[in-house]
């Protein structure tokens, strides 16, 4: 008689055939499988290019908790998109970005960039979130030669140009961030007892290594908090203990608000200062309004904070490019309003579509790998200091710029400041900063690449 | 409406776990040219199972040589949860125990995985293989403390402690992040296939063997060795016991069957294969961080198994297929109907927990029990020997 296991396993097999076939449904007709489109026609220059279309792809965590802010970052990249694609794309192909859900679940990350990969036939990686999250990618995308642009995080992995030649960082990294933040803490408050409440990862360690280069006399304790813990209190009661009068934290936007509350309770009042990760206004605010259910209602706590910015500030209405931002979100935003996270997302495709005008008018993953290599520096855009890209660098904005909030929107305190990884000094960044061109859209020249 | 549960006719001794949805979807042969088929089958169990387990290598290779890379790599992630369901429905379905901790139990596999083949792929001192013999036998180990705490347990309370183990354990990566890389986690190089691999499968089909695909069939091969092991256990006396235990605790004991070895038996079993599991997720997804291993991948392995059909491992196989492929047909076909990608997104979740509770409501014996009920009704439809009292 035939084994139960026999039929079970046939049935299993059936299964998975009858699952695999009506996976497929649902999917536009429009790529071709498995094959790749390489040299198809002549101006389908590559995978995800065709005549008319260029297909993007993104990973961000739409679900889950780290969605609440980070999910509206591709929505900002799709209205720009949308905008440049109703003034008639970038020589004369339509951007089509596909973005998918991983929920700040490596696991989940690794899943959706196959499909994006491999399904969707993406031409590139746009702005994949999360240092976790990209980690588990990044060796795949380089395999498979995708171009890897702007990861949205400020870890220093994705600036390794030998190991992933393909993969490129955008905002400025923790240590920079760190370093020109210490740096004015230094000067502006030497007397201060400093301690550092960092989050126990590669973004709180790449931070302090950089605070320490200016503040390393001054520091009286270094407090560190676990993802995922959120009773801080002991930490908060040790920087107290140690007399610390300013406490500087690379932490994510809800340990900024546990920070605050757990000050509040133990009526410690040092200087804050926060890395620009951990500072939005809008999102630390309502998360201080979800702990603390609703006995503090705005960011009100956060007033005369300093921190750092590389982007305008969606409160600096009078900002040409939060103008131009604004205008792109009233024409192809969705819901919601235009915040600092969409504005991030808007700069990232703005940066995007300087890379694919200067990749030429048939662009191919190879060149356009070289063309942010070669002209990367050049870009102009609403980033307030100029990329680092080379043949040997990666990393992304240069510098920031220390701000302090004050009365609901950021002040600077100090011209833009650059500097680079290492020892590398501070210096103003010398370059006037850029303006919108009058439509709205790059104009970058295609850079010649050998 | 009545239905005709076994018909007398049924050959099949064993009623409950009997007659396989194998041919369901197929129309039923007549029994006669069934027996023969019968007949020409070894005797021996093990044999039996083998067999199958071969059949199921040619259709494992038919339908990755068939299909595209990126289904290629979703049957991949398909295997690693299929191994972890057969564990644990093994544990659940024939012993009883419930555990909430399975998610940990793969990160062990995975960790062990990610310290011993490293960040570069030429560094690898260890061939895969004995790799993950090595991750299976370090969460063997840790499976032997957890199971020697839960078989002093029941219900509630082991499914707490299970629970407990699912919430700390990731924690302990972040705590020696030294070692263990903390959030970031450690990263793993994909081992490529190596040369007479490719060239067996070149030699077969013709086609190149690329990453994706190797890792899916190093999932699947070891998928099929689970199984095939998994599946003599439960014919054999083991099984037997493990399930005397599972219905009534008395007799069992009664019987001479020592229940507290019996369940740490049960647990490090089940334990061992999540290891295997985790060892394989951790070559499939290059990275393992606490981040992939929290509590929803514990509680989405007992939904698949659940949602598949307790106990029975074609409804581990079931369920983690629609772990893997539910998401992403719902969020297409949302994206298709015109839902913006966030909003797709969001509805993929709700779809899923919809899901569980019309099995939960309609078919409380999953997804294999319908089949079952279905293939039993046109069995007895067709011989037409039951009486036909159904509206």
């Amino acid at each position: 008689m035939i084994s139960r296991t026999a039929r079970l396993a046939a049935a299993a097999v059936a299964a998975s055939l009858a699952l695999a076939a009506c996976g497929a449904g649902g999917r536009p007709a429009e790529d071709g499988g498995g094959t790749g489109a390489t040299g198809e026609a002549a101006t389908a220059s590559d995978v995800g290019i065709t005549e008319t279309t260029v297909k993007v792809g993104a990973h961000f965590p739409l679900t889950g908790v780290a969605a609440p802010g980070y999910a509206d970052i591709p929505t900002g990249t799709k209205a720009y998109f949308d905008y440049v694609n109703a003034n008639g794309g970038v020589n004369g192909r339509q951007i089509e970005y596909v973005y998918k859900d991983d929920a700040y679940n490596p696991t989940q990350t690794s899943q959706v960039t196959n499909e994006l990969v491999l399904q969707d036939q993406i031409f590139a990686m746009l702005g994949g979130l999360g240092t976790p999250t990209h980690s588990a990618v990044i060796d795949f995308l380089n395999s498979e030669g995708v171009p890897d642009l702007f990861v949205s995080s400020g870890s220093l992995l994705w600036d390794q140009p030998q190991e992933n030649p393909q993969t490129f960082g955008w905002q400025p990294d923790y240590e920079v961030e760190g370093k020109i933040l210490a740096q004015y803490l230094a000067q502006n408050f030497p007397q201060a007892k400093v301690g550092l409440f960092v989050q126990d990862d590669d973004f709180g360690r790449d931070g302090e290594k950089g605070a320490r280069q200016y503040l390393d006399s001054q520091i009286v304790t270094v407090q560190r908090y676990t993802p995922g813990n959120t009773d801080i209190a002991p930490q908060i009661a040790a920087l107290q203990a140690a007399g610390a009068d300013l406490v500087v934290g690379f932490a994510v936007p809800s340990y900024t608000a546990l920070s605050q509350l757990n000050a509040l309770r133990l009526n410690y009042k040092p200087q804050w200062a926060y890395s620009n990760v951990g500072a939005d206004l809008t999102l630390v605010g309502s998360l201080l309004a979800r702990f603390s259910e609703g006995a503090i209602t705005d960011a009100g706590l956060l007033e005369g904070v300093i921190s750092t910015s590389y982007l305008p500030n969606v409160t600096q209405t009078d900002d040409k490019w939060v103008q131009l931002f604004g205008k792109v979100w009233d024409e192809h935003g969705g819901e919601g309003d235009l915040n600092n996270f969409r504005i991030y997302g808007m700069s990232q495709a703005y940066t995007f579509v300087s890379a694919l005008q200067a990749a030429g008018p048939n662009p191919t993953r190879e060149g356009i790998v070289k063309a942010v290599e070669s002209g990367g520096k050049t870009f102009q855009g609403p980033w307030l200091a100029p990329f680092r890209f080379s043949a040997d660098k990666h990393g992304g904005i240069a510098g920031v710029a220390v701000n302090k909030i004050t009365g609901g929107t950021v002040q600077l305190l100090t011209d833009v400041l650059v500097t680079d990884n290492g020892t590398a000094p501070i210096t103003p960044v010398g370059t006037p900063p850029s303006e919108p061109t009058a439509n709205g859209i790059p104009d970058v020249k295609p850079v010649a690449t050998g | 409406m009545t239905q005709q549960a076994d018909t007398p006719q049924d050959t099949e001794k064993d009623t409950g776990q009997a007659a396989a949805p194998a041919s369901a979807a197929a129309p039923a042969p007549p029994p006669g040219r069934f027996d023969a088929v019968r007949r020409r089958l070894p005797k021996s169990t093990f044999a039996r199972h083998a067999l199958a387990a071969l059949g199921g290598l040619v259709v494992v290779f038919l339908v990755l040589e068939l299909t595209n890379p990126f289904r290629n790599s979703q049957f991949a992630t398909m295997s690693y949860y299929a191994i972890a369901a057969v564990g644990l429905t093994t544990l659940t379905g024939l012993n009883g125990q419930i555990s909430l901790g399975h998610g940990a139990l793969m990160a062990v596999g995975a960790y062990t995985t990610g310290l011993l083949l490293g960040p570069d792929a030429d560094g690898a001192a260890l061939p895969l293989p004995i790799v993950m013999l090595v991750a299976m036998a370090v969460t063997a180990v840790v499976g032997v403390v957890v199971g020697a705490a839960a078989a002093r347990l029941h219900g509630p309370y082991l499914a707490g402690a299970t629970l407990a183990l699912a919430v700390a354990l990731p924690g302990l990566a972040i705590y020696f992040d030294e070692v263990l890389g903390g959030e970031q986690g450690l990263r793993i190089a994909a081992p490529r296939a190596p040369d007479w691999f490719s060239d067996a499968i070149y030699f077969l089909s013709a086609n190149e063997t690329p990453g994706v695909k190797y890792l899916a069939y190093v999932g699947w091969i070891t998928l099929l060795v689970v199984l095939l092991l998994m599946a003599n256990l439960k014919r054999g006396r083991v099984g037997r016991v493990w399930q005397a235990v599972r219905d009534d605790e008395v007799a069992a004991e009664l019987a001479g069957i020592r229940l507290g070895r019996t369940r740490v038996v049960a647990f490090v079993v089940s334990a061992a294969c999540a290891g295997l599991a985790g060892a394989v997720l951790a070559v499939v997804v290059r990275l393992a961080a606490p981040s992939g291993f929290t509590i929803v991948l514990s509680l989405s392995l007992l939904t698949a198994v659940v949602l598949g059909g307790l106990g029975t491992f074609t409804g581990a196989l079931l369920g983690s297929a629609l772990l893997v492929f539910l998401t992403p047909t719902v969020t297409n076909l949302g994206t298709s109907l015109g839902l913006d990608a966030t909003a797709a997104a969001e509805v993929a979740p709700f779809v899923y927990g919809v899901v569980l509770v019309l099995v939960m409501l309609l078919a409380p014996a999953g997804a294999v029990g319908v089949l079952r009920k279905v293939w039993h009704r046109t069995r007895s439809d067709r011989s037409g020997s039951s009486t036909r009292r159904s509206a």
